[in-house]
């Protein structure tokens, strides 16, 4: 068995790169640092050089004495947080269903995470013009008596909320059920939670909690934006959690669990801090995409200045506008963010290997 | 390691927290519109493109003047983006007070819809039309190419730069314009087919988008002549610092921007008084100069001639001159199967 490993070890070792005759590696050098300065240097850097084209007093000008401008930046940033909020809870919620059950339709839900990778993100604003639209399935209903349809989705929320804490809490003692709860639990939980969203559905209704005959707005609104955001990132956090859940494996938590842990426990003190630097990289990742949006939150913002334009919109408003000074100093705004990003990755990444060497 | 999770923790309690403060804000902004909407009316213009500084400028004065009229505060909104895809976001749920699109296609589309009640273009003066334009020809600084008339176009040796018809208002605009010069002016069919060929034969870049072909103009300095809305004609000219002159064809399609009130987005909100005042304001003389300031034709007969020097008269023939209307003319010209799919040929 030593000598098998050993073997292996031989045939996977890569070869040193001082193997290779001097040529090839001053070529392939050479090849790479052109292609790096081609694509992504000569344009980050382009970007700052058109932003500050006119001085720094017309650059900072242009980003804080334009009304629009302004509301762009703070729009995004108003999208950002929901987004991320929405795909840390789906993320974690994913991957550990992923990783750690067995149970019909696995398969398909791995392949639906990565779905918004794959779906163009102009599809995806005509998806939910077409569910939110005025054309479209909810959008009359919306139009007519959106603030009463709230009272649903916070009914579900509930829903989610109270099948949350019962799992955390659920007694583990099976022989204490009786009658149909130990017959068919699955029924009475179903039924438990239908009841709750009919009886929540119906408290609202009787106290009066929204306004009837109000209209919502999704799309061509702020909400519709969240939706997209969140849409186009929701993969992110769920990619970077799964292989390290996988690779990981439920050994610990099996041991946390036998030594009495409740759920709850073994998530908050096993789970979660085996898996926090792969949750931060999806966080970052996340941040980054979701801040630069283009193809889907144009088809949902409805383009009104001032109200839904976000950062990358306005920066193509402003360069329509013939207003180049504007339109890169918004985009140099976003190129540092991303920048940014980059380089807490980077310290993240450095932070990881060392606390990793420090404790084997 | 627990220090670790607390710290990733606080950095989470800290993006929720920093979330709820714009989530607040957003929701106080909320309460604040509805509280104070007994004097102040929002509206929503839903417009094209290229009027996004025409219509800051009249917003501004028509809020002044509205407020002295009526005490009321009216806070106007802007949205701008491709006439069609402005059309498709108010039938998909833009909720638009006012649209001022760049076609009757575009305005109808919604009215088909059901969102503005049929016979919108006779509710307001003018065929809704407070302002026209055409489209002209910008040409390199001396004019080289001594581009005078649509024949010129064809002429061998001179590059047309106009955007695609099939994707763009303006290119099909252009092309309805080469093709009324031939047929208005005793042309056949045959010969406008057989002019139309010649002229796209010399487009080198069919750009998808008036915005485009305006870059492959001034900024990659190709071709001799862009086909360009009257008022862009103008602006490019402005800017070029003397690199590039205007020339007026004597005979140039009718552009028609009619504008409109969506009755059923205002009766909705209640906001149907302002919006109506508002479009009636851009027929005002004080609306009227500002269109012209900013090189569109206004719809007023002396104070157009006030600025003769801006626009010179020419012949500009109404879009049912060459067809039943706009539609007919599209399906016939652009629409698939029709002439420009038969005549043209990607270099």
């Amino acid at each position: 068995m030593p000598a098998e490993t050993k073997k292996l070890r031989v045939e996977i070792r890569p070869r040193p790169a001082r193997e290779d005759p001097p040529w090839v590696r001053r070529l392939a050098i050479a090849a790479t640092l052109a292609i790096v300065a081609l694509l992504i240097v000569i344009p980050v850097v382009n970007v700052f050089s058109e932003a500050l084209a006119d001085g720094i007093g017309a650059y900072w000008a242009n980003l804080t004495r334009d009304d629009d401008t302004l509301h762009a930046i703070k729009l995004t940033f108003t999208v950002l947080p929901f987004a991320l909020v929405l795909n840390v809870l789906f993320g974690v919620a994913a991957a550990y269903a992923i990783s750690r059950f067995e149970f019909p339709g696995r398969a398909v839900l791995t392949a639906l995470i990565d779905l918004p990778f794959s779906v163009s993100p102009v599809v995806t604003g005509l998806m939910f013009v077409l569910i939110f639209g005025l054309q479209g399935y909810l959008g009359p209903a919306l139009r007519d008596d959106g603030h009463a349809l709230l009272a649903y989705p916070v009914a579900l929320l509930l829903v989610a909320v109270l099948a949350v804490a019962y799992a955390i809490v659920r007694p583990r003692n099976r022989r204490a059920r009786r009658g149909l709860w130990k017959l068919h639990p699955a029924l009475v939980v179903a039924g438990g939670g239908a009841a709750v969203f009919a009886l929540a559905v119906a408290a609202q209704r009787a106290l009066g909690v929204w306004p009837s005959g109000k209209s919502l707005e999704v799309i061509f609104a702020v909400p519709g934006l969240i939706l997209v955001t969140s849409f186009v990132t929701a993969p992110f956090v769920a990619r970077e959690l799964i292989p390290v859940m996988d690779a990981i494996g439920p050994e610990e938590e099996l041991a946390a669990v036998s030594l009495g842990a409740s759920g709850w426990q073994m998530f908050w003190h096993v789970t979660l801090p085996n898996v926090k630097w792969g949750l931060v990289y999806g966080v970052i990742l996340c941040t980054a995409r979701a801040m630069g949006e283009f193809g889907a939150a144009y088809v949902v913002s409805g383009h009104i200045a001032g109200q839904t334009d976000t950062m990358p919109l306005r920066i193509e408003k402003l360069f329509q506008e013939y207003n180049l000074p504007g339109s890169f100093a918004v985009a140099s705004l976003l190129t540092l963010v991303a920048l940014a990003t980059l380089v807490v990755k980077a310290r993240l990444g450095r932070e990881q290997a060392r606390r990793a060497k420090g404790t084997p | 390691m627990g220090s670790a999770i607390t710290g990733v923790m606080s950095v989470i309690t800290d993006i929720l927290f920093r979330a709820a403060i714009p989530v607040l804000s957003l929701v106080a902004a909320a309460g604040c519109a509805s509280a104070d909407g007994g004097s102040a009316v929002e509206l929503l213009n839903v417009s094209y493109d290229p009027t996004r500084e025409l219509w800051r400028d009249l917003n501004e004065r028509f809020t002044a003047s509205y407020r002295k009229e009526t005490g009321t505060t009216v806070r106007i909104k802007q949205s701008h983006a491709g006439s069609s895809t402005q059309a498709r976001a108010v039938i998909d749920g833009l909720g638009a007070d006012v649209v001022t699109l760049a076609s009757y296609l575009d305005t109808q589309a919604i009215s088909d819809k059901g969102l503005i009640a049929p016979g919108w273009i006779d509710r307001l003066p003018d065929r809704a039309l407070p302002y026209f334009s055409t489209v002209v020809f910008v040409v390199r600084k001396g004019n080289p190419k001594g581009i005078a008339d649509w024949p010129d176009l064809a002429k061998p040796g001179v590059e047309v730069i106009t955007p695609n018809p099939k994707t763009s208002g303006n290119g099909y605009l252009s092309l309805f314009a080469a093709w009324g010069s031939v047929v208005l002016r005793g042309g056949t069919r045959e010969d406008a087919i057989a002019y139309v060929t010649k002229l796209y034969a010399q487009v080198p870049v069919l750009d998808s988008g008036a915005r485009g072909a305006a870059t492959t103009f001034v900024q990659k300095e190709l071709g001799d002549v862009h086909i360009a809305w009257e008022n862009e004609a103008h602006l490019e000219v402005a800017q070029s610092r003397g690199e590039l002159e205007l020339v007026v064809p004597p005979i140039s399609i009718r552009a028609e921007p009619h504008v409109a009130v969506v009755d059923a987005n205002v009766d909705r909100k209640g906001t149907r008084g302002a919006a109506e005042a508002y479009l009636r304001f851009a027929y005002t003389d004080e609306a009227q100069e500002l269109l012209a300031k900013h090189y569109y034709r206004p719809g007023n007969a002396a104070i157009l001639k006030k600025h003769a020097a801006t626009f010179p008269e020419l012949r500009l023939f109404a879009i049912t001159e060459i067809a039943k209307d706009f539609r007919d003319a599209h399906k016939q010209l652009v629409a698939e199967g029709g002439v420009f799919d038969a005549i043209y040929k990607p270099r």
